[in-house]
């Protein structure tokens, strides 16, 4: 073997192992999405089978889930007792889903009004705070849980400025100030569906509407019907 | 210590290598960069002000990254020795050209202002991020397999939408200026340099820097917006925006400069009795293409400029409610976005019409026709570009104004063809692999051209515009048009700048598997985009899989047929190294009567010349042999 | 393309003529069966006026597409069989460098055929703009008489959604329109741009902040058609899609009383209609 084809057998192979490591790395970025959390299976009844799924809403993730992004705001889901930083759902085919939304965040109001109807939940109706209503005042919404292909827009009051107790960042607790959603969708067929925040939260943001309302694990995702 | 005496005069040897390293080098190039970047985002992060409290609220520092993307290429290009001519000339020192003596294969990687060398570093560093950008195409069509496809998120899907668009229409704006009119155009027109090489330098390592640059935004959450970059969503997006802005812009930067040098080097230094009509047609296309690149590409980076302020100090050019408009940056990116495209079309009209005499055997036939034909090209494009904007809403009453004007420009653009088909009318052709480049061509971008008629008639538009359809014409006339021409020209000229044959079995592999492929992808994504199908989707109607995964597996033979001309290019040029012939195709252009490896000045005694540049054929000239055009060298 | 006399002896053929006999036999042959094959397939359909209208473009464009394609097309494969180096042979070419008679009548042609499509698509625009958004102040307006059914299309990211100004501003998720009925579309969008796509019925416009962007079209047929949006508009671009239904006007109308009930508790926080809006937060949110 000559010396120039040694030299350029041995820059073959070091071009050859930088390429892996950055296709490597390309790949690891490219693929990359937050975890895919189940809802916990409830009880079937009349031979429809059900499931829980619970949501938490913060002002802002916090360092210890995202140390690049601690002040975006974002969803957060509960699995095994433990509050995961994730916005991609998993829940059964022709069942109902109940959802329950822990919502920590201030209000921002909605860009357009409209979203503050509920739409798509089985009764028409959500549960603020226990209590039954079709819709809030646009004013007082601080985000919304929207499934537009699935016909489901879900507006979630956020909480008052004056409350005490106000949670700063993820995961936030029971025992501070929140607001408690909850509403039941009936999902039809298999399918994977995205969905989406409408209320320009994202803070610092051209019409707010940047950031976390742009980035999948924030204030969007999908919901996965199984 | 060295106690061997020294020679009288020092044979110029090799130092040792530590000592090489030290010096205006790329070694020192990047540790600058890194250095330069780092300062300027230190600098970013010390800015504070009322304006600046969204910074905080947000997570993301937009005036950190510009100002460390400027910083770092301000080091690159410190350390590559871009900065020691002024700064000797300011200290009165002389001038000097002493980068382009240095010989060995270490001038390939710093600054060398032989326009030879940089034609080289130019084919290599575009390859290279032609072929990442490839590779971004292929990762695209694996998701588009399923119509809800969960192969990459959203997110980075648009990420890798938008790298490969802007890679391919900005780097390879000098796919083929960068490389072919670097090397040629100053042996064509018969000098010894480009008219500012040290600047001839400079647009390689902008480019190469601006690469890097959007490569990198895959660090800061990528960008949303694809290679229009429109408004005010990009206001929206994250710190991955700014790459894409800081290396467009520096693509500009690149092209303005590419662009000015060409023009004063064709203008300037052509050689004694070059008259303009004896100028080969490919040079004329390099001057048009100059033309457009110096009028369009201040207009890009104008508009950049813009966008970056009103991303980091927060003015508001294009946001309503500060008073700015969105559609400012719809003109202004597409007042250079339509020449732009046409940067791209024409030195592909010039490749083929100046190969075409070659391996015909005949005079280029027309050629006042295809001079005439560049040069309307080059006029009448600056007056469409609102044909990108017929559903925006904006001057309805111009419509039939910008539709007519996209109409007239398809008959310059018929002057190529019918040069085209004129000189195939009898000829005696051979169909070497560049001829079948340029063959493919001929069908490609007569078939983007006649798509292009469908855009450009407004009630059709409407259907197309923003669909498939549209993307499928553009790759038509852009990969149908520059890349096939690109691999005709690296057939042709490798022989010249290499000295070494390129396999032919493997390179009409490389042919007919690209054609059959790219047409097979193509082809179907005018059908797609007619059932509806908008571009720039991670998802899609259910019942348009069945075409769109027969797209996605034609596009994956593209990518291995490109892997067939990587595997020539590395057998043909490190393994079995067959030397060329001076003159493989028996041209009688300027550039194969020189020896090989081209000398460093070119010529020894500049060249007179006394002939047309296609002086093929039998009957009116007698065939001459050697060197015709050309006064005897070397005396 | 008839150039010099064959030079090369008698045995040449003619190829001028035999060439342009057979462009000229296929384009006979292939245009009709275009026209009247590949006509009736092309998009978008029959949903509207203005879809018919571009499919009727459509068709005529393929039908002066196919005869430039099959000369350009016809002469490579004719030029690849006939004018060929012989095998092992270099023989130069005959050293024709032009034919002023050809140059000549090649402009004066492609340049007949490039107006005459330009005034035939002006023709067609100037009807009624083609189902192209064309700004605040429309330039081409329908010249058919009877009231415009004016429905304002709402962008945002990442839906659509549309109010109805005649049936008290209502503001409803889906759309749905009377068939036969002259319908203004009012589009416009709440944050950045997008692009509303109703594919069936021949319609796009930008939806622009701050810009009121109209389009007239009408409706023909009773069926459902598909809105997307087409202008790239963030993470949920692909996602942005949606189906509208064409009924007949007394499903509408019972459709729209429908929607009046259904909304009704929300309607009270509406903004009034307006042909743009500028909703909070205006620059950077809060």
């Amino acid at each position: 073997m000559s010396v120039l084809a040694k030299k350029l057998l041995g820059i073959g192979i070091g071009v050859a192992i930088a390429a892996a490591l950055i296709a490597l790395y390309v790949a690891a970025w490219a693929t990359s999405a937050p975890p895919t959390i189940s809802a916990a299976s409830g009880p079937t009844a009349a031979g429809v089978g059900s499931a829980q799924l619970t949501l938490q809403t913060v002002a802002a993730i916090g360092p210890d889930y995202s140390p690049a992004h601690p002040d975006w705001v974002s969803y957060l889901v509960r699995e095994k007792g433990r509050w995961v930083h994730s916005t991609i759902y998993r829940v059964p085919a022709h069942s109902l889903v109940h959802i329950t939304v822990l919502q920590y965040d201030g209000d921002s109001g909605l860009r357009n009004p409209f979203m503050a109807q509920v739409q798509g939940t089985t009764t028409g109706m959500m549960a603020v705070d226990g209590k039954s209503t079709d819709s809030i005042n646009p004013e007082e919404a601080s985000h919304t849980f929207a499934v537009p292909q699935l016909g489901i827009f879900v507006p979630l009051p956020g909480v008052p400025e004056e409350a005490p107790n106000q949670c700063e960042f993820a995961p936030c607790t029971l025992a501070q100030a929140h607001r408690t959603i909850s509403f039941t969708i009936r999902t039809g067929a298999k399918g994977r569906f995205r969905w989406q925040c409408f209320v320009p939260c994202a803070a610092g943001w051209i019409d707010g509407n940047g950031g976390p309302m742009q980035t999948l694990g924030y204030m969007g995702g999908f919901l996965e019907v199984v | 210590m060295n106690t061997v005496a020294e020679p009288a005069t020092p044979v110029p040897g090799r130092r040792p290598l530590w000592r090489r390293m030290i010096g205006f080098n790329l070694l020192t190039a990047v540790i600058l960069g890194v250095a330069g970047y780092y300062i300027g985002w230190f600098i970013g992060h010390e800015i504070k002000g009322a304006s600046f409290d969204f910074i905080d609220d947000t997570d993301e520092n937009d005036v950190a990254l510009m100002l460390a993307y400027i910083g770092g290429v301000i080091g690159f290009l410190v350390g590559l020795g871009f900065a020691n001519y002024p700064f000797s000339r300011m200290l009165g020192k002389p001038a000097s050209l002493r980068e382009k003596e240095e010989e060995g294969v270490g001038r390939y990687f710093g600054l060398c202002t032989d326009h030879k060398v940089v034609g080289i570093q130019y084919l290599v560093g575009i390859g290279l991020f032609f072929f990442i950008a490839g590779l971004n195409a292929m990762l695209i069509r694996t998701q588009l397999l399923h119509p809800v496809p969960t192969f990459v998120g959203p997110n980075q899907y648009l990420s890798l939408v938008g790298m490969h668009g802007s890679m391919m229409m900005g780097m390879m704006t000098s796919g083929i200026l960068g490389p072919f009119a670097n090397y040629f155009v100053p042996i064509m027109i018969g000098a010894r340099r480009m008219a500012f090489p040290r600047i001839e330098a400079l647009t390689f390592w902008l480019l190469m820097a601006a690469g890097f640059i959007l490569t990198s935004t895959i660090f800061f959450g990528g960008f949303p917006t694809g290679w229009t970059g429109y408004q005010p969503l990009n206001e929206q997006a994250v710190m991955g925006m700014d790459s894409y802005i800081v290396f467009f812009a520096l693509v500009g930067v690149s092209m303005t400069l590419l662009g000015l040098n060409m023009i004063v080097t064709i203008v300037a230094l052509r050689a004694p009795g070059l008259t303009w009509s004896r100028l080969p047609i490919f040079v004329w296309s390099v001057l048009a293409t100059a033309v457009l690149m110096v009028l369009a590409a201040p207009m890009l980076i104008g508009a950049l400029t813009m966008a970056a302020l009103d991303r980091t100090v927060n003015t508001g050019f294009f946001i309503v409610s500060a008073g700015g408009s969105p559609y400012l940056f719809e003109n202004l990116f597409w007042f250079f976005g339509h020449p732009e495209v046409y940067i791209l079309a024409l030195p592909g009209f010039g490749i083929v019409l100046e190969l075409l005499p070659v391996f015909t055997r005949k005079p280029l036939w027309g050629y006042r026709l295809g001079v005439a034909g560049m040069l309307g090209v080059t006029l009448m494009s600056f007056f469409v570009w609102q044909h990108h904007l017929f559903v925006s809403g904006i001057n309805a009453a111009l419509r039939p104004f910008y539709m007519l004007s996209t109409e007239i420009i398809s008959i310059p653009t018929g002057f190529i063809f019918l040069c085209v088909m004129g000189t195939l009318w009898k000829a005696r052709a051979r169909f070497t692999v560049p001829m079948l480049f340029c063959m493919g061509w001929t069908f490609n971008f007569l078939i983007g051209g006649l798509s292009g008629v469908f855009l450009s008639d407004v009630p059709s538009d409407v259907d197309t515009h923003g669909s498939f359809f549209v993307m499928a014409h553009f790759h038509y006339t852009i990969m149908g048009g520059l890349i096939f021409t690109f691999f005709a020209a690296i057939y042709y000229w490798v022989p010249k700048m290499f000295g070494v044959c390129l396999n032919e079995k493997l390179a009409k592999i490389h042919f007919w598997s690209l054609f059959l492929a790219f047409n097979s992808t193509f082809m179907p994504l005018f059908v797609l985009g007619m059932k509806g199908m908008p571009r720039r989707v991670s998802t899609y109607n259910p019942n348009l899989q069945g075409l769109n995964v027969w797209v996605s597996i034609s596009a994956f033979v593209i990518g291995l047929s490109m892997l067939v001309f990587i595997a020539n290019v590395l057998y043909s040029l490190v393994i079995a190294r067959v030397p060329a012939e001076a003159n493989p195709w028996d041209s009688k252009s300027l550039e194969w009567q020189l020896p090989t490896p081209v000398p460093v000045n070119n010529f020894e005694r500049i060249p007179t010349i006394e002939n047309d540049p296609y002086e093929y054929g039998t009957p009116l000239t007698p065939p001459p042999r050697g060197a015709p055009g050309m006064a005897p060298a070397g005396g | 393309m008839a150039t010099a006399e064959p030079s090369h002896g008698a045995r040449e053929p003619d190829h001028a003529r035999r060439f342009g006999a057979i462009w000229i036999v296929s384009s006979l042959i292939a245009t009709p069966l275009v026209v009247l094959l590949v006509g009736p397939i092309m998009p978008p359909g029959g949903g509207s006026e203005q879809a018919q209208g571009h499919v009727t473009d459509n068709t005529v464009l393929i039908g002066m597409a196919t005869p430039v394609l099959l000369l350009v097309l016809t002469y490579l494969i004719y030029a690849i069989v006939y004018f060929r180096q012989p095998k092992g042979a270099v023989l130069e070419g005959p050293a024709v460098s032009g034919n002023s008679r050809v140059q000549t009548s090649w402009i004066v042609i492609t340049s007949v055929l490039v107006l005459t499509l330009a005034v035939y698509g002006t023709v067609r625009l100037t009807a009624d703009g083609a189902g192209g958004g064309q700004g605040p102040s429309p330039a081409f307006t329908p010249s058919a008489s009877g009231k415009k059914l004016p429905v304002q299309v709402i962008a945002q990211e990442w839906y659509f959604t549309y109010r109805y100004p005649t049936y008290g501003d209502i503001e409803t998720p889906h759309l749905v329109l009377p068939v036969n009925q002259m319908i203004e579309l009012h589009v416009t969008s709440l944050d950045i741009i997008h692009s509303f796509w109703a594919y069936q019925l021949g319609v796009k416009a930008d939806a622009n902040p701050n810009v009121d962007n109209i389009v007239f079209v009408k409706p023909t047929k009773v069926a459902t058609f598909e809105v997307r949006c087409a202008e790239l508009c963030g993470i949920w671009h692909g996602y942005m899609f949606d189906h509208g239904r064409v009924v007949r006007p007394a499903v509408f109308q019972a459709w729209i009383a429908e929607q009046r009930r259904r909304f009704a508790s929300t309607h009270k926080y509406l903004p009034p209609f307006s042909t743009k809006y500028i909703p909070e937060p205006t620059r950077r949110g809060g």
